[in-house]
């Protein structure tokens, strides 16, 4: 594979952040959750299933919506609009001084139109499932650009919008589509990340049931445990996290805060399976970010893994950092899931913005939850159980990966480290 | 069921689909869409409700008669009142 370093095209930065987690509104509050160990799952109501874990946002929707909005709209556009005008503000952008025409929204999901359609079916099954019963607006909830488009709606944005849809490797691939769309000049500025509403959908919760996948204890706060022994699948949970990019010529023009430095990145396909990830295919898709990014793997000081709590994905992916990751012992290995489910959409947009803070402060948040870590798991590096400091942090890789095969992996860095 | 009773009952109606206006001070015979920020999603929204609601079905040809609060007390009147005589 030929790979081309991102040095020849136009560096892309981060110049604000909006996000809703489980257990935080504010990349503040997210933080000081992640550096103090505590997770916030929830335990609810799922149509035809009964009470399961899953990690519930608290924002408050109407801080940025009219109400009218909220009720013709999606949870996952509410979401959506919440994170991005969180994110301008974060930015600094003088909001009424840019051109709209030059702004677009590029967001990831891991589906989209299932918790519409699910809600019209039971609907429709209170009025002996008569169609004419089935609500007009279905469609527009629906489609696919859905959470992007209610952003533009809300936000008065005139330039493309659309969804990314990759699996749970989406909120990668939202800040990789906006990042290659700011490099081709097609927008001045980007709102980009994942997002997800996928609690509010039984289907998922029922395909994971029945895959062996869906994970489970007494205590709800620990039924997210990545890399334990006795890990019994994956928490499901909604968020987002939508981030401000520009390019950094445009950055440094009007003087903004610069969060941090897209550098590299990768996109790849296992092609082998639909379910189980392929720890080759994911050393692949590390390596070639790496060489994009014009780093060696020593150059990485904190990997934010993917593991969701899968009795096999959790190993594959530790199989593939431990292809790559060799002679590194400065490189810390955190996850983020364990105290917040699996954001689906929203999974890679949220952890890497919980690393993020860790440019400033040199804290590396653990993955918590691990009671016996399981042999397969123990990867050099694991940051397990309590927070740990070092001496810098310059570069973190972000991994996500996701059904059908899709990996993706994208290395940010602080800025102004050579 | 008076007209007076079904004003009522779609102000109710628009006071779930459009929870942002007042609603206090909408006059009876001026256009809905005329004094309340409502589209055209929104009346299909009345037509929906009323027929989950109340089982009172409106065919896309009469929409008009849902201009106003008084051309819908007159037009779904008689509605109202085949339906209570059943």
């Amino acid at each position: 594979m030929e790979a081309r370093q991102m040095s020849t095209k136009p560096r892309i930065v981060i110049t604000g952040l909006g996000l809703t987690a489980p257990n935080g509104n504010s990349l503040g509050e997210f933080r000081a959750n992640l550096l103090a160990g505590k997770a916030r799952i929830a335990v609810i109501d799922v149509r035809h299933m009964g009470r399961h874990p899953a990690g519930v946002c608290d924002f408050d929707a109407t801080k940025w919506q009219k109400r009218k909005e909220i009720r013709n709209g999606t949870r996952v556009g509410s979401i959506s609009i919440y994170c991005s005008r969180e994110a301008l503000g974060d930015s600094g952008l003088d909001w009424d001084k840019v051109d709209k025409s030059r702004v677009g929204v590029y967001l990831g999901i891991t589906e989209h139109g299932n918790v519409e359609t699910e809600n019209e079916s039971h609907n429709i099954s209170q009025f002996g499932n008569d169609t004419k019963y089935w609500t007009h607006h279905h469609n527009p909830r629906t489609v696919a650009n859905n959470p992007a488009g209610e952003v533009t709606m809300n936000m008065g944005i005139t330039g493309p919008h659309y969804t990314i849809g990759a699996a749970c490797a989406a909120g990668n691939a939202g800040l990789i589509q906006a990042a290659q769309m700011l490099q081709l000049g097609e927008v001045d500025i980007a709102f980009a990340g994942g997002v997800s509403e996928s609690i509010h959908t039984f289907g998922i919760f029922a395909g994971f049931k029945n895959q062996g996948a869906l994970g489970a204890h007494e205590d709800p706060t620990k039924a997210s445990r990545p890399f334990d022994k006795n890990r019994n699948g994956i928490v499901i949970s909604e968020g987002g996290a939508i981030y401000v990019l520009e390019r950094l010529d445009d950055a440094l023009a009007r003087g903004a805060r610069i969060i941090a430095e897209i550098a590299g990145w990768c996109i790849n396909s296992d092609a082998t399976d639909a379910v189980l990830p392929n720890p080759e295919r994911q050393t692949e898709c590390v390596r070639m970010a790496l060489k994009r990014a014009g780093m060696k793997p020593q150059d990485i000081q904190i990997v934010s893994t993917h593991a969701t709590a899968t009795a096999l994905g959790d190993i594959q992916e530790c199989t593939a950092l431990r292809a790559v990751f060799t002679d590194c012992p400065d490189t810390k290995i955190n996850n983020t899931k364990s105290f917040i489910g699996h954001c689906m959409g929203a999974a890679g947009a949220l952890e890497l913005a919980g690393n993020l803070p860790s440019f400033d402060d040199g804290w590396v948040h653990p993955t918590i939850n691990i009671e016996e870590l399981d042999p397969e798991c123990a990867i050099p590096g694991l940051v397990i159980n309590q927070p740990v400091k070092v001496e810098s942090v310059n570069a973190i890789l972000n991994n996500s990966f996701g059904m059908l095969g899709i990996n993706s992996a994208l290395i940010v860095k602080k800025y102004g480290v050579a | 069921m008076t007209k007076e009773d079904i004003k009522q009952v779609v102000l109710d109606i628009i006071a779930d689909i459009a929870p942002d206006e007042n609603l206090a001070a909408v006059k009876p015979e001026v256009r809905l869409r005329d004094q309340l920020s409502l589209d055209s999603m929104d009346f299909l929204d009345i037509v929906m409700e009323l027929r989950k609601k109340h089982g009172i079905e409106v065919p896309e040809a009469d929409y008009v008669q849902l201009a106003s609060l008084d051309s819908c007390a007159n037009y779904l009147l008689p509605k109202f009142q085949a339906k209570a005589g059943k």
